[in-house]
């Protein structure tokens, strides 16, 4: 009677994850399958950028000094990188992985005040970043650096601006299931929810600790 | 492993703890910081030990880079508790990745030679 009844919770809580041929459940494996292909399209864009790589012929270049149509005419411009502002952005994206772990951590134990006070802070992290970046484009279109003022401007833009969308895709994700949370919708055995987006968070993290030395620090 | 962990593809007993999360993310600082100073010692050729770290700061970078990946790979992503499956579906696009990043780059080298 007690092994009867052992097996039927046991399959209740294999009925609320779905039965899949792998024992996993499916929605992870498609998450993982979509970081797979992801990784694939952020390549392209990342090896775009290194073959075009020193490649302007007019400025502003990210690091040495160069001519750029500037007002109508030629002048000599500075290198437009702030290095220190980025790596404030890249802290706070690492800083966010730590509290989204966290969050779940709070999540999978029950612990609701964990969970919402991590949560909230992985969102605000998420939306510094995006800050900080809207803030670094505005600064290089002010210093005469447009989308197609020359083949570097080009490639960063394409390739820190779809970076850029995909925080801004995961802040909207997250603050979803912070609202969730908020309204007592993210019990334990729901967990995977938040895991699902806390993968999709720290894939854009990875991405980021690639892009963040080859775009930022590599002269 | 119970029903919930087998079904999220994880075994709950080797999960990290909070601890092991913030001893990781002091790490991923660390080695931030270590190629921000490589940056700037490399690029900068006043400083201290700027002759050793300026041929190598690109494959130093390359290599913080790749351990930073790791670490949130593995403990983050929980890719070192997680059923194999997940590392496939993980690891093979990031080889076929790299390999069409190295492919690109040479073909583009080729492409430039040719050219002059």
């Amino acid at each position: 009677m007690a092994e009867a009844a052992t097996a039927h919770a046991e399959m209740s809580a294999a009925d609320e994850h779905h039965w899949t041929s792998t024992g996993l459940d499916s929605r992870k494996i498609a998450i993982w399958g979509f970081i797979g292909s992801e990784c694939l399209f952020f390549a392209s864009l990342i090896s775009t950028y290194l073959v075009y790589k020193g490649k302007s012929l007019v400025g502003p270049l990210p690091h040495a000094e160069s001519q750029c149509m500037l007002h109508g005419k030629m002048q000599a411009c500075e290198g437009v990188f702030e290095t220190p502002l980025v790596t404030a952005g890249t802290g706070i994206l690492l800083l966010s992985s730590l509290f989204v772990v966290l969050a779940l951590y709070g999540a999978q134990k029950g612990n609701r005040k964990m969970l919402l006070g991590w949560l909230s802070a992985t969102v605000l992290c998420g939306i510094f970043f995006v800050s900080m970046q809207v803030y670094e484009f505005t600064h290089f279109y002010h210093k005469g650096m447009g989308y197609s003022t020359n083949l570097f401007s080009s490639t960063f833009f394409t390739l820190t601006g779809f970076h850029g969308s995909h925080v801004s895709l995961g802040v909207i994700w997250l603050s979803t299931m912070l609202i969730l949370a908020l309204r007592g919708k993210l019990p334990p055995e729901k967990s995977l929810n938040l895991e699902l987006a806390a993968l999709y968070w720290h894939f854009v993290d990875v991405v980021w600790i690639v892009i963040f030395p080859v775009v930022y620090l590599m002269r | 492993m119970d029903a919930h962990s087998a079904a999220h593809g994880h075994d709950d007993a080797h999960h990290p703890t909070p601890g092991m999360y913030v001893k990781i993310g002091l790490v991923l600082f660390v080695l931030t910081f270590f190629e921000v100073a490589a940056y700037e010692v490399g690029h900068r050729p006043g400083a201290i030990l700027h002759s050793f770290v300026e041929p190598i700061v690109v494959p130093l970078l390359l290599v913080l880079s790749a351990a930073k990946f790791a670490l949130v790979a593995m403990f983050y992503m929980h890719l070192k508790q997680d059923s194999k499956v997940f590392t496939n579906l993980f690891v093979w696009p990031i080889g076929l990745a790299a390999g069409l990043i190295v492919a690109l780059i040479v073909l583009a080298r080729l492409w430039h030679l040719a050219s002059f």
